[in-house]
């Protein structure tokens, strides 16, 4: 399957993919309105990591395991790999209990507080490819197909 | 090829997920004694509380059986295995012949021998959905519950009877609650949390009698002496693998059905998984029961992919919970209480004021154990170091950081996990 592969060197640390992220998974996929004006702007479901006040950078997201850690830790059934591979969270059915964040090696999964669900990449379905990879304008993030590791 | 599963919980669904990867044909029974398809068992604290409606309870998709050909037998207890004849006798006498069996049967709360207990009425267990169930639908009757047990499944039931507005006593014979899974100044930040909301904690103590008149309770008599009034006892002391059923049968069952890494047990084709069985220590290679939601789903993937012949190797069971205490998140894993100090090095940042805690256990330079409290953020990144037992001598100044993260870790291994493989055109 498709997998978000990334280029470190490359990464100059702009966090244009966590801003894509946010803006494709808001109500009005519009980046000024979703950080400025909804009411309950998403969390980033990629995390670009920096050290050294940004001299080393890099975006970490899923890698929608082929046997997902977070899946089996779930305690609800919100987890679920569907047939193309990918895995995704019903945050209907989450019960926030934080259980994919202590398995996930990854540390792919984040808390959304506010509305007490974990929050994952769905590799944006409603979309050709990741947002995150055609925001970023390094090419750091790569989408192809490719093993979980 | 005929396979029959007693147990219809995480250990089961994964067991029938990996033998459907593998064989397509084969027959597949699932044999319950309970009357729900399979649910998310930790969730009943949270049916308990209101916090949740019975339909989330489902864990699995609703077409989950149909879709993999599964015969689905709920209400139906097995009485005996005869490993011999390769039959399951089922307690309303007809008999199930199978070729590979999996026992995946979990826990069953122990409930000690306690005077005036036989015979009360408001007196529960608090491990399966209709015991969630039974508390809920005399909720509008008790008014103080006491908990017998400061444990996982004992504090989980107070703060459901909490959130319904009953009064709450929790009694523990260990000197702090979640002694099992935390250390102590989780333990203390937890119980800290457990009294601002009014739930009273005694430890060092225990329940010697429930008193009252007839099915009626009016309060327990403790070991110190001390006697609360209360009207319910749920207990929670603990749960043993529910193996009763395999005495007299040529498996082995020491606490639990001694299993080897294939989980098979010690008759051929005749495998356990979950809370029932004791299986490898990822530390310490004994085996021992370890009654954890991730891991039994992990073991049944692995009985049910040995169960078609094929191999998957177990990495041996590492402890790990993740649990919200009244809006304090709290995850641990591995080894949070080290019994020979000398041999481990611990790392701890605290700020009970702000129920904040970060605790880090090594032994010879790995990651072995540790614990969050409040922000558990990224929490999984210590349970993989763990697990591939990463030296982190690079990158041990940043392990307490509370944005500690791959950037701290040596690149080659970072890229290992991020970066594509080959060539990148």
């Amino acid at each position: 399957m498709k997998r978000i592969y990334t280029l470190e060197d490359a990464c100059i640390g702009c966090h244009l993919c966590e801003v894509a992220c946010i803006t494709e998974h808001s109500l009005s996929k519009d980046p000024v309105k979703a950080f400025l004006h909804e009411p309950a702007k998403p969390i980033s479901r990629c995390t670009v990591e920096e050290f050294d006040g940004g001299v080393i950078s890099l975006s970490t997201t899923c890698r929608h395991c082929d046997e997902p850690d977070c899946l089996r830790a779930c305690i609800s059934g919100a987890i679920q790999k569907n047939d193309q591979g990918v895995v995704r969270l019903d945050t209907e059915q989450c019960v926030g209990c934080w259980s994919c964040v202590m398995a996930c090696p990854y540390g792919a999964i984040q808390r959304n507080l506010t509305k007490k669900k974990a929050n994952k990449c769905d590799l944006c379905p409603d979309r050709k490819g990741p947002a995150c990879v055609d925001a970023c304008p390094n090419r750091a993030l790569i989408y192809r197909e490719g093993s979980q590791k | 090829m005929n396979y029959v599963i007693i147990g219809n919980s995480v250990a089961a669904v994964g067991a029938v997920r990996a033998i459907r990867a593998h064989d397509s044909q084969g027959n597949i029974t699932i044999i319950s004694r309970e009357r729900h398809s399979a649910y998310g068992r930790p969730l009943i604290s949270y049916l308990l509380g209101g916090l949740i409606t019975e339909k989330r309870m489902a864990y699995i998709p609703e077409d989950f059986y149909e879709k993999l050909g599964i015969n689905l037998l709920l209400n139906s207890e097995v009485v005996g295995v005869d490993t011999k004849k390769q039959v399951v006798a089922l307690s309303a006498g007809d008999t199930i012949k199978y070729d590979r069996l999996l026992v995946a049967t979990g826990g069953d709360p122990f409930v000690p021998p306690i005077e005036g207990l036989t015979g009360k009425e408001k007196v529960f267990t608090f491990t399966t959905w209709d015991d969630a169930a039974k508390l809920k639908a005399v909720a509008h009757d008790i008014d103080h519950a006491v908990i017998l047990g400061g444990g996982l499944i004992g504090l989980k039931a107070a703060e459901g009877l909490h959130l319904l507005g009953k009064r709450v006593t929790i009694v523990e014979l260990a000197d702090r609650i979640l002694s099992a899974a935390f250390d102590r100044p989780a333990g203390r930040i937890v119980a800290k949390k457990m009294k601002a909301n009014g739930i009273d904690v005694i430890t060092e103590d225990t329940v010697v009698k429930i008193e009252g008149d007839g099915a009626d309770i009016s309060g327990v008599l403790l070991k110190s002496g001390d006697v609360i009034p209360c009207d319910t006892v749920v207990v929670a002391i603990g749960v043993r693998p529910a193996a009763g059923f395999l005495k007299g049968s040529a498996i082995e069952v020491n606490r639990g059905v001694v299993v080897d890494d294939r989980m098979e047990s010690s008759v051929k084709g005749v495998f356990a998984a979950g809370d029932v069985a004791e299986a490898r220590d990822f530390f310490s290679s004994q085996k021992n029961p370890m009654p954890i939601w991730p891991d039994a789903y992990i073991q049944g993937d692995i009985a049910g992919t040995a169960m078609t012949g094929a191999d998957k190797e177990y990495a041996g069971g590492l402890a790990m919970n993740s649990i919200e205490f009244f809006k304090v998140s709290t995850i641990s894993m591995g080894i949070t209480n080290p019994a020979n100090a000398s041999e481990y090095e611990v790392l701890t940042y605290q700020n009970t004021e702000s129920y904040q805690y970060r605790k880090i256990v090594l032994k010879e330079n790995r990651l072995v154990g540790a614990v969050l409290v409040g922000n558990v953020e990224r929490a999984g990144i210590f349970s993989g170091l763990i697990r591939d037992g990463v030296d982190i001598t690079p990158f041990r100044e940043h392990l307490l950081a509370p944005d500690f993260g791959f950037i701290h870790l040596p690149k080659d291994l970072r890229n290992s996990l991020f970066a594509p493989v080959g060539k990148v055109a």
